[in-house]
């Protein structure tokens, strides 16, 4: 048997056993060499002027103190945000692309969910 | 009107306390410079992408601190001896001898427990000598220790989770803590003895001291470690520029460029 010494890492939208945090489901991972991987962790940022946290990216942390302060020196150091959030990502359920058709689709002619077929009256200023 | 004899005692004093400001704003530059220059070496070489990032981060504030000091120095020695100074001639033309740093700042890097350990004993003793000099009558000092306390302040918080972190951790990282105590405790005491350029710019580390020791034995309670005698033999020698056997090769190689090419800029 081929002994594996360099554990590649992909990052974005490929199979989760090739994942950064060498699969999300399981977060203590034995990486070759007896290591083990730190769990990944998402980080959302709110700015100054946003009144939303937005996903800025992810991170490896041991535990979610270490996280926050992770995501402090990767993510704001140039005054990117005044609040951060960080969620371990294995507990974040995607959506599964394959069910686009199903899940999004039908939407699709539904214009009339759209609330723009109102007449609204003069007195009502601020809509 | 004064005699002149009372004039030149006058001036004479005023040179006197103008030196030994200068002498401990080059102390409180030279140990940040320093550290900034070990801390430095993580840089590409951190354990994990993020603390990589993380110290880096610590090492540029440091680095920005002594800048601060530096360039109030450089001011006080080009108006007091009309030889023109700047930061960057403070820093890469001074010799070992000149340099005021801890001892503490200037050992190697080790593995990743002795640095932390180091940054964490420092960071804790900035934090104690720079609220003090918030009261300093000196503005400029006082503005400086302002602005870097909010920063000590995240590297005190930092550090502290690390020694926790490690000392309460797997058998191995309580080891390796264990050994950077051993190894950089006896160097903890110097911060705490007075030299004169501090006594007379009105610092009493006897203060920092206490603080310092609380402060360390709660995280080292925290993190199952004991805390070592502080009242053992301690090494001293660098606020009189006596440094260990490591500090001339930092200056080398921190100094190497100005010093072959003097001047050269980005």
């Amino acid at each position: 048997m081929q002994l594996q010494f360099i554990k590649k890492n992909y990052y974005g939208d490929i199979p989760e056993e090739k994942a950064g945090s060498g699969g999300l489901s399981n977060s203590q991972t034995p990486l070759s060499g007896g290591e083990v991987a730190w769990p990944l962790w998402e980080v959302f940022i709110r700015s100054k002027q946003g009144l939303d946290h937005k996903h800025a990216g992810s991170l490896h942390a041991t535990d979610a103190k270490m996280a926050m302060e992770n995501a402090r020196d990767v993510y704001t150091r140039r005054q990117e945000g005044i609040s951060i959030w960080v969620v371990e990502s294995k507990y974040i359920h995607a959506s599964n692309p394959d069910d686009a058709e199903i899940f999004y689709e039908p939407a699709e002619d539904k214009v009339y969910r759209h609330p723009t077929f109102y007449d609204l009256p003069d007195e009502v200023k601020h809509m | 009107m004064n005699s002149p004899i009372t004039n030149k005692a006058t001036d004479q004093l005023i040179n006197q306390s103008t030196d030994q400001l200068i002498n401990f704003l080059l102390s409180l530059a030279d140990s940040n410079l320093i550290l900034a220059q070990r801390n430095g070496e993580w840089c590409g070489h951190g354990p994990v992408l993020e603390q990589d990032i993380a110290i880096t981060n610590i090492t540029l504030d440091i680095l920005g601190q002594g800048r601060n000091f530096y360039q109030y120095a450089a001011e006080l020695i080009s108006q007091s001896s009309g030889e023109p100074a700047t930061e960057d001639s403070l820093a890469y033309f001074r010799t070992e001898r000149e340099f005021k740093n801890l001892l503490l700042c200037e050992l190697p890097k080790g593995d990743w427990a002795q640095s932390v350990l180091r940054q964490f004993f420092y960071s804790i003793y900035t934090k104690g000598l720079y609220t003090q000099l918030l009261n300093s009558k000196d503005d400029r000092i006082a503005a400086i220790a302002e602005k870097s306390l909010k920063e000590v302040n995240y590297h005190v918080r930092w550090s502290s989770e690390w020694i926790i972190r490690m000392g309460d951790g797997t058998e191995e990282s309580n080891q390796r803590l264990k050994n950077a105590l051993k190894y950089l405790w006896p160097f903890t005491g110097e911060m705490f003895i007075p030299a004169d350029f501090e006594k007379d710019n009105g610092v009493d580390l006897s203060l920092v001291k206490n603080e310092w020791q609380k402060n360390v034995q709660n995280v080292f309670e925290e993190a199952t470690i004991a805390t070592p005698d502080i009242n053992m033999v301690m090494q001293s020698g660098g606020k009189q520029g006596i440094h260990t056997e490591y500090m001339g090769f930092i200056l080398a190689e921190m100094q190497y460029l100005q010093r072959t090419y003097p001047n050269a800029e980005w």
